[in-house]
């Protein structure tokens, strides 16, 4: 049945084209990128603004870094601080992580499903050009009389209410702006995965990315809505007089916890899974072997997708839970790590008896491996509640999320981009130039994070602009790590820039073990990704 | 034989410099039961860890090692086994099963509130902890505040830092050893949250919700902990000192406070000079109102307002002590009639109104602030 929908909607699609006289080429200047509905043109906007969101998140964590260098206070106020970590979290959720893989998502969906362009074109364009206006309104408020946002990327009530800022309207605003954004692109890869695969490229056919994807959407659909729904309340608490959150009106603060972790935690796994995803390409095509397990990672990740629904309130085992509620997140949450660990021992039995060459996206996806493995670690720890109570709001929790999103998510994306580097732009990076980033990331980041679960196991609360004298080695030691790690993102402008402009021609598959259809495309890939329905053989994708 | 020596030095230094930062690396062990069964618990998962991570990371390494193309390795062709993917399920889920039955036992024994032997309230506020001594009947006998004493100067690197630079307090929170203390847990504005590593409790202050948390210290010492949620500007300088006593000695203070308390309830009748008034206020400001009007009444505009020669602290008198008893409903200026006692609003107001070049040439008396409260304030 499925087949004759695709075949139509194909070839819909090609008399379009042919009216506009076959394969046009972009438009030229600025209206290129402002009208543009063309998925390549929008998923390389997308990836641009995330990497300047990425070095304005960074610029706020280094200011951050800086001042905890030593004890006292050096350079900022405690009010400018807080509004440094805010933001720093904030942006680099919403504005780097997200929008990067939305990027890779717009690049990458209509070429490993054989299709010509996303479904919702126009759509597309929109959901990103809302992007620079919300983050515009952001960082404005932090020139605002009174500052920015300050209340920490968890934005409590009643801090984020009553005892906020008055900039908070404008936060509130922004963050509907991002939702919808967010929404509509997930409507937009649901509505391209599901509708535009090439014919005879059955879901268990498609690749881990397209997978990964299509879960994720599904869950930022789900989510994305509950948070809007936290901050209008918010927004009514603050001007309309009513008390959701304020107990002196009968309201509960704890209750806005519980809705945003309800969003919280399934935020966390819409920036991991299609790392996994991405993660799942790159290993087999340097093992040059195929990727161990498809049916078990499919059916891993759909499992963490449920799970990450009943897990929320391990973030809040220290309001004050009934002791089987207690029990309950604990539980559901240490079984988070089983499907987790499936994952891992698939990758590791993908590298075993492969045939491996260690170029630099298989440098950063092994890094991958192993230190998500080690936040994975830190995490189980996190979930034995009265464990919990003596890590909880520590620098080990600190240590422990940027172990997931850093050499996690942020390193799958950066491999990501390494590894269709040659698809996107026609040339090869420098590979010296990249393994150089690589080890400066690795031990940058390293350097920077490790020590912080000490500094977390002795009992510095995260979030304070000035610490106790026993912490002053581990902080030291930290702040050097992340302005190692934030040189090497610039070094990582100058080797893509340098690829771009410098690179060797690519061929059309420049890594002999890749597989899928992309790389059945010439690089560069065409304007238009596949305006003829492609032919899925089991070379190809999964068989 | 000279290079065994500089070997034998070498590991010496690494050893005393990893036995100083011993207490640094790793979570504290604390002094009560349940922080070692805590510490206990998080050392068992902390080395199951280890080990399976020793063992993947192993077998992964194994192979970058010996699978690598540049050591003529061939790839296999497998891609699949139903057998391995049920065994990796199956054992992690053994192994979580193992580490869940002494967590649960000690959340359970966490659990176990009842039969104390006396109860304080703990009552978070931007940014300094309010200590309130209940007895049998939950009625109160006496309470005082517990805010940082650490100088502006040691904070701001003008003066050498102390010891207990950020973790030194004005009042401490005095329990006595060897006895069950319950502590019911709140909050007057934001969310605080209550910490004792070495007890190994930890608890969220909430406005309007009363948490438990209990803890008996067999060691008579000091401990220090922080708040530990976000709770505006000064949440890195709002620290937690608790001084455990000798029982004895603890019923002895206890006792005297319960005097003081009395002694207390009798000045608020008195009537003061304008002297006395202004150096208490000028005591009362520091303490309670300098973190946001600031040293010199200029406050920090936007956020927090200026003092000086306002409609306020010239204008009617009843109104300032009003506006300091109510505070302003939906902004940091909270309601000090719940913190601070008559004679102390007196001060204050006096304080205000005269200080900074403000000159409203007026006299505040307790008892003028009593008539304001007609009762329905902080009962001292
Ligand atoms: C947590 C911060 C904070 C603390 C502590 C604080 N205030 Fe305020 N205060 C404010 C804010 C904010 C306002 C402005 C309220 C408004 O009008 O929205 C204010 C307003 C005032 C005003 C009115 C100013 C005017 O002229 O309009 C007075 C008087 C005042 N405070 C006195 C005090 C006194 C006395 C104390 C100590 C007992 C104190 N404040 C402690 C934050 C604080
Ligand atoms: C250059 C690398 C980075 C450095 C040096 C860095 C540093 C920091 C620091 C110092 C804090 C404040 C911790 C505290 O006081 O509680 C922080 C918080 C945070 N960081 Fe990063 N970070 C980096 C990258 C990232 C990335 C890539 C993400 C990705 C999503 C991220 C997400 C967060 C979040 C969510 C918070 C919590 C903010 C809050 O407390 O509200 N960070 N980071
Ligand atoms: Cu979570
Ligand atoms: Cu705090």
């Amino acid at each position: 049945m499925s087949e004759v929908i695709h075949t139509d909607h194909h070839a819909a699609d090609y008399s379009v084209d042919q009216h506009a006289g076959g394969q046009h080429g972009p438009e030229k200047g600025l209206a290129r990128w402002l009208f543009t509905t063309n998925h390549k043109d929008i998923g390389t906007m997308y990836l641009w603004f995330s990497f300047l969101m990425f070095l304005i998140g960074g610029v706020m964590a280094l200011i951050v870094r800086s001042e905890l260098f030593q004890p006292g206070l050096q350079f900022l106020k405690p009010e400018f601080f807080n509004q440094m970590t805010t933001n720093h979290g904030l942006i680099m959720v919403f504005g780097a992580i997200m929008p990067a893989f939305v990027g890779l998502a717009n690049w990458l969906v209509p070429m490993q499903v054989g299709a010509p362009d996303m479904a919702l074109p126009r759509m597309n364009n929109l959901s990103f050009w809302i992007l620079p206006f919300a983050f515009g309104i952001m960082i404005w408020t932090l020139f605002s009389d009174g500052g920015g946002p300050n209340f920490g990327w968890t934005f409590y009530a009643p801090l984020s209410t009553t005892y906020a800022p008055d900039s908070v309207t404008y936060f509130i605003f922004a963050v509907h702006m991002m939702g919808a954004s967010s929404i509509m692109g997930s409507i937009n890869i649901i509505a391209t995965i599901l509708n535009m695969r090439a014919p005879g490229m059955t879901l268990m056919k498609m690749p881990m990315f397209i997978w990964t994807w299509l879960i994720t959407a599904y869950l930022l659909l789900a989510v994305m809505p509950v948070l809007a729904g936290a901050v209008t309340m918010m927004l009514f608490d603050i001007h309309f007089d009513t008390s959701f959150f304020n107990a002196a009106g009968g309201g509960d603060p704890v209750m806005f916890q519980h809705i945003f972790w309800f969003f919280g935690h399934p935020e966390v796994y819409i920036m991991i899974l299609p790392a996994f995803g991405i993660v799942s390409h790159i290993i087999p095509a340097f093992a040059r072997k195929q990727l161990f397990g498809y049916d078990s990672m499919v059916y891993a990740v759909a499992s963490i997708a449920f799970l990450s629904f009943i897990v929320w309130a391990h973030h809040m085992f220290t309001v004050g839970m009934p002791l089987a509620g207690q029990l309950f997140f604990m539980y559901s949450t240490m079984l988070i790590a089983v499907p987790t660990g499936v994952k891992v021992f698939n990758w590791i039995s993908t590298m075993w008896k492969g045939s491996m060459t260690f170029e630099t996206p298989m440098l950063f996806a092994i890094a991958f491996v192993v230190l998500f493995t080690m936040g994975g670690f830190s995490g189980l720890m996190l979930a034995i509640t009265p464990a919990d109570y003596q890590y909880h709001d520590t620098y080990f929790v600190v240590a422990h999320f940027h172990y997931v999103l850093v050499p996690g998510a942020l390193f799958s994306i950066i491999a990501g981009v390494y590894f269709w580097f040659p698809k996107w732009t026609g040339k090869m990076y420098s590979e010296s130039l990249g393994k150089i980033h690589f080890w400066l990331s690795f031990i940058g980041v390293n350097v920077t994070f490790f020590p912080q679960h000490f500094s977390g196991l002795a009992g510095m609360p995260r979030r304070v602009p000035d610490y106790a004298l026993q912490f002053a080695d581990f902080n030291m030691v930290s702040s050097i790590g992340a302005f190692i790690f934030g040189f090497s993102q610039l070094f990582f402008l100058f080797v893509i820039l340098h690829g771009i402009k410098s690179g060797k021609p690519a061929v059309a598959r420049p890594w002999e073990g890749a597989r899928g259809l992309e790389w059945t495309l010439p690089s560069p890939a065409p304007y238009h990704s596949f305006t003829h329905p492609p032919v899925v053989t089991d070379a190809e994708v999964h068989g | 034989m000279k290079q065994v020596g500089t070997f034998a030095s070498v590991l010496g230094a690494l050893l005393l410099v990893s036995r100083s930062y011993a207490d640094e690396l790793n979570m504290r062990v604390g002094v009560t039961d349940i922080s070692r069964q805590v510490y206990d618990l998080h050392m068992v998962i902390f080395w199951i860890c280890v080990v399976i991570g020793a063992i993947v990371f192993g077998v992964m390494f194994w192979s970058i090692v010996n699978h690598r193309r540049s050591a003529g390795h061939e790839a296999a062709q497998f891609h699949e086994s139903t057998r391995l993917e049920i065994a990796w399920t199956v054992v992690p889920t053994l192994i979580l099963i193992i580490m869940a039955i002494p967590a649960t036992q000690v959340l359970i024994a966490m659990y176990d509130t009842g039969g104390e032997d006396m109860n304080v309230e703990v009552r978070g506020y931007q940014w300094k902890w309010e200590y309130k001594y209940l007895d049998d009947n939950f009625n109160q006998t006496f309470s005082f505040f517990s805010a940082l004493t650490t100088p502006q100067d040691e904070i701001q690197n003008r003066a050498a830092k102390g010891e207990f630079y950020l973790l030194e307090v004005d009042n401490r929170l005095r329990i006595p050893a060897n006895r069950k203390v319950r502590f019911l847990v709140t909050s007057e504005d934001v969310i605080h949250a209550w910490w004792v590593p070495d007890f190994g409790i930890k608890r969220d202050a909430v406005p309007g919700m009363l948490n438990e948390l209990w803890t008996i210290v067999p060691e008579p010492g000091i401990y220090r902990g922080q708040c530990t949620e976000l709770c505006g500007k000064d949440h890195g300088f709002m620290p937690i000192v608790v001084e455990v006593m000798e029982e004895e000695a603890f019923d002895a203070w206890y006792d005297e406070q319960v005097k003081l308390a009395a002694i207390r309830r009798e000045a608020i009748s008195q009537v003061l000079t304008t002297d006395e008034l202004m150096h208490e206020g000028e005591q009362v400001y520091s303490r309670f109102c300098m973190s946001c009007h600031q040293v010199n009444g200029q406050g920090i505009p936007p956020a927090f307002p200026s003092l000086v020669d306002t409609a306020v602290t010239t204008g009617a008198r009843d109104d300032h002590i009003r506006l300091i008893l109510d505070g302003v409903a939906g902004s940091a200026m909270q309601a000090f009639g719940k913190q601070l006692d008559a004679r102390q609003v007196a001060a204050v107001v006096q304080y205000e109104r005269h200080a900074w070049g403000n000159n409203a040439g007026d006299v505040t008396q307790p008892a003028d602030v009593v008539n304001l409260m007609a009762g329905q304030y902080r009962d001292l």
